[in-house]
């Protein structure tokens, strides 16, 4: 078991990513965008961060497909989720 | 393999199915699904409250967002531990495995600190301050619920952790079970990373 990773990804640079990446989204609250803009772009890095977590923190790259497969279910169901509740939400 | 290749008369499968090493994590991969789908509900379901209501507090202005950007960080940092600790154990380095460790539920520990003291300080003083009631606003009853369904997970996940130390000190757990506690641990931060956004900076 010990001897099965020896290349282990590089961590530390993602880390670093991912520290620039949460400056940038407090950054950007400060900015007075746009409230659409803001919200596109928070998502979008939200979205980013989580990615970066998963692919490498949680080896889904390195990983076998059918992890990935389970992994990524639920998201699209969520995403499904919110559009089956748009009908009730758009009217307001 | 050759075996099948024998029955099904060399019909080359997809994929290599998953060998039994990969049956923990599968297990795991299987459970944060499912708990995906629970914070994925909590999360829609506020978004469309949020939306429903006729104000809704500017979240930045009532909660602040410094020591959540350093909760955040704390996570972050916590996670990086791990994986450095998983890294160290699949290189055999055993005291550098329980150093990162350590620092790792450390990490999850002053985050429960800090959160218990956000909470405290909202109560009674914020939330008051805006007339903004846990049983009365749905800013708050979100609120509350979202970070509060969040911390026990953190709860459990230190737990998690110190048993896996434990276990691994012990001799009883190898790199392979350290690294389905990663999975747990990395899913918390990166349901963190969520809630931060649509929580509190949105």
């Amino acid at each position: 078991m010990a001897s099965t990773a020896h290349a282990h990804p590089n961590y530390i640079k993602i880390f670093i990513i991912l520290s620039v990446l949460t400056a940038v989204e407090v950054g950007v609250t400060f900015l007075g965008l746009p409230r659409t803009l803001l919200v596109a772009l928070l998502v979008g890095l939200a979205v980013w961060k989580a990615a970066l977590v998963a692919l490498h923190f949680m080896h889904l790259k390195i990983e076998k497909k059918t992890l990935t497969i389970v992994a990524v279910i639920p998201f699209i169901l969520c995403v499904f989720l919110s559009l089956m509740l748009l009908p009730d939400i758009y009217p307001r | 393999m050759s075996e099948a290749v024998a029955v099904h008369g060399g019909v080359e499968p997809a994929e290599t199915p998953l060998t039994p090493e990969s049956w923990g994590k599968l297990g795991m991969w299987l459970f944060l699904a499912g708990d995906a789908m629970s914070f994925g509900g909590l999360i829609v379901a506020y978004g469309a409250l949020r939306y429903h209501s006729k104000s809704w507090p500017v979240p930045a202005e009532v909660l602040g967002i410094n020591l959540t950007a350093v909760m955040t960080f704390l996570l972050i940092v916590s996670s990086v531990t791990m994986v450095l600790g998983l890294a160290a154990l699949q290189d055999g380095d055993k005291p550098r495995f329980k150093k990162f460790m350590s620092l790792t539920i450390l990490g999850g520990a002053i985050f429960l600190g800090l959160q218990a003291y956000e909470w405290t300080h909202l109560i009674h003083d914020t939330l008051p301050h805006y007339k903004l009631a846990f049983s009365t606003d749905l800013f708050a009853t979100t609120f509350f619920v979202l970070t509060g369904f969040h911390g026990m997970h953190v709860s459990g996940g230190v737990i998690y952790n110190i048993c896996v130390l434990a276990a691994v000190s012990r001799g009883r757990y190898q790199a392979k079970h350290v690294e389905i506690a990663g999975l747990y641990w990395h899913f918390v931060d990166l349901v963190w990373i969520l809630i931060f956004t649509f929580v509190y900076l949105l």
